[in-house]
């Protein structure tokens, strides 16, 4: 193995002092006794057990996983749906038009989203509340579906689902046989990108809600304005911790699999 | 015991199991199929040949259904069969790729298509057993596709498409991913494989080995046309055309003008020392330009000239040494370089030429076969 040159170390350094030393302070303050934020009293975890009686943070975490886990289920649906048209749909009227504009909403900034959004559920006269919530994240998270989905459809063999119909398959019976649990990992990929994005959301469900229903992030971000407080500390060390968690163990599983994988295909010549 | 000849094409009231008439395949402005028409005959094992974009792989796709026709008809035992998607029709193909679902055991795998169609649960499982021991997987049911070898994968592919016993079998570059050694080897089991089921067996080639071992009859193909259709016996010693001729095997083409000097032989000119002399039973017209395509084996290498007709006298430029058999290219005084083949029945140490050795090279009469085009 090739040893790092110095160059190397100093920008390797930097590049992580950068990216986690904001969360690493955060952390360490979660631990703080003192109820000042930036001054150092000892190590005490009364922060976090103050967290698990406050009801209004309980509650907005509650409405938070709610509206993550029903939007980002919705929009994987429809996102796993506009991926398969938009990459096996062959030639339609409109089809460069469809695959350009559902990548629209990637690029387009949150405020004009939300907006548009308000604009929507006042025109229809909806209640705001977790359901508009969901129908807002819903809508801008099934396009990160659709892009993870569709560049795992555009490297599949075709022939896969031609041998299903082949074989006497409906075209429905060869999604649902051979190539949805084939793009099976892309699908959860994406939807735990809509998960995430839906987690940590903030602009648009604060567009979107009403006085009925407070994501986490809305309520970190009001609290905030009142003055950090430790609790907010120890929240975000909790939310850091079961990020990483999920992070590490789904790239666990995926690299067991493929070091699986090879050593079956290597062995498999000379059984 | 007298023994039929499989020959139903020869037979006028035969009724062929597929047939294509007029067919036209475009896409866009590109003509794929031009035009085809072709009767397949059942039981037969039928190889289409040709360089890649000839629209062999085409015409299967249009058999298994995955394309339509532009123009013209197809039928399947003389029902039309255009506009019915591949789910509903008796016909089961072997992809080039095998296709196999990857997350399917073998077993399920072969199953796949009988599930499809609700086989009682009994049948299914003789079915797939009958099927697993016909390929020799009986071990290895219960693996995934990934954890077998390239040569298991492709019996795997041939026992899934074989299960539901269909009237056809499309096969697609079938042994293309083998090495040689292995593809040899295969290709014998598909003929046995295919005479044991009596399934008409369609192939798709572009190896012509592979296509002359295994098929009945073979049909050569170029940009979307048939060029000639015939037994592998037939296509390689009475090709129709110099396309085919030089496409099956190796040849050597004398080109000139010819004129007739008796029944049925013909001298042609190809601006040597002295004329040949070829026999055939075309008529040609008297100075019309023809061709005379003669294989490298039917022709003799000598130290002195031999008697008989065609005999020309060169030096040698090359020798290829293929083990069994030595090629010598030999080139005339006019430029023009035959091509003779000897088996080597001697060690090589010993053989009677070398580089630059001047030689005759003769052939007889009817050892060439004169074309027009």
């Amino acid at each position: 193995m090739n040893r790092l040159s110095s160059f190397n170390v100093v920008s390797l350094t930097f590049g992580f002092a950068f990216l986690y030393l904001p969360m690493l302070i955060l952390v360490i303050y979660s631990f703080n006794k003192s109820k000042l934020v930036t001054v150092w009293a000892g190590f005490s975890t009364k922060w976090y057990g103050e967290l698990l009686n406050n009801e209004a943070f309980l509650d907005a975490a509650w409405v938070t996983l709610k509206v993550a886990v029903i939007s980002s289920s919705i929009a994987t649906v429809l996102g796993t749906m506009a991926a398969y048209t938009l990459v096996r749909g062959g030639r339609f009227f409109g089809r460069t038009l469809f695959s350009g504009m559902i990548y629209a909403p990637l690029v387009m900034p949150e405020v004009i989203t939300g907006l548009s959004l308000l604009l929507l559920f006042i025109g229809v006269g909806m209640d705001r509340g977790v359901m508009t919530i969901v129908l807002a994240h819903t809508t801008f998270s099934m396009c990160f579906v659709s892009v993870v989905v569709s560049s795992r459809l555009a490297t599949f063999d075709r022939s896969l689902e031609e041998a299903a119909l082949d074989l006497g398959a409906s075209p429905f019976q060869a999604f649902r046989l051979i190539t949805l649990p084939i793009i099976a990992p892309a699908v959860v990929s994406g939807w735990l990108l809509a998960f995430t994005l839906s987690l940590d959301d903030l602009v648009i469900a604060s567009f979107a809600t009403g006085p009925s229903a407070t994501t986490l992030p809305m309520k970190i971000w009001s609290s905030v304005r009142l003055g950090v407080s430790p609790e907010i500390n120890a929240l975000s060390s909790i939310l850091i911790g079961l990020v990483a968690s999920g992070v590490v163990i789904a790239s666990l599983a995926s690299k067991r699999n493929s070091v699986r994988l090879r050593f079956e295909e290597r062995t498999a010549e000379r059984l | 015991m007298v023994e039929t000849v499989f020959e139903p094409w020869a037979d006028p009231n035969a009724d062929p199991l597929i047939s294509f008439k007029n067919v036209t395949k475009r896409f866009g402005d590109f003509v794929a199929i031009d035009d085809l028409t072709l009767d397949i005959f059942e039981r037969e094992f039928f190889a289409l040949l040709g360089p890649s974009g000839c629209g062999k792989t085409t015409m299967m796709r249009m058999l298994a259904g995955f394309e339509n026709p532009t123009s013209g008809s197809m039928s399947l035992s003389g029902h039309d069969i255009a506009g019915i998607p591949p789910n509903k029709r008796a016909v089961n193909m072997m992809f080039q790729s095998y296709a196999l679902f990857p997350h399917l055991s073998v077993w399920e795998n072969i199953a796949f298509g009988l599930r499809r169609d609700g086989v009682a649960r009994d049948v299914l499982h003789a079915r797939v057993e009958e099927m697993l021991k016909l390929t020799r997987l009986e071990k290895f049911g219960r693996r995934k596709p990934h954890q077998i070898s390239g040569g298991q994968r492709q019996r795997v592919a041939l026992a899934r498409s074989l299960a539901k016993a269909p009237k056809l079998l499309l096969l697609d570059e079938p042994l293309g991913a083998l090495d040689k050694k292995l593809r040899q080897e295969t290709q014998f089991e598909l003929m046995d494989i295919q005479e044991q089921t009596g399934t008409t067996f369609v192939i798709v080639t572009h190896d012509q080995e592979e296509a002359m071992t295994v098929a009945s009859r073979v049909a050569v193909m170029d940009e979307g046309r048939i060029i000639q259709v015939a037994t592998p016996e037939k296509i390689y010693e009475a090709p129709n055309s110099v396309y085919v001729a030089d496409f099956i095997g190796d040849v050597n083409i004398l080109t000139g003008p010819i004129k007739a000097v008796g029944a049925d032989t013909y001298s042609l000119d190809f601006g040597g020392t002295e004329p040949m002399t070829a026999a055939s039973d075309r008529t040609f017209a008297e100075g019309v330009t023809a061709h005379l395509a003669i294989r490298p084996e039917k022709i003799g290498i000598h130290a002195e000239r031999p008697e008989g007709p065609n005999s020309v006298q060169g030096k040698v430029l090359d020798i290829a040494y293929l083990g069994n058999l030595s090629t010598y290219h030999v080139q005339l005084p006019n430029g023009q370089i035959i091509k003779a083949q000897t088996a080597n029945t001697r060690r090589v140490s010993r053989r009677a030429f070398t580089w630059e050795d001047p030689v005759w090279v003769s052939w007889s009469a009817t050892a060439g076969v004169l074309l027009d085009r």
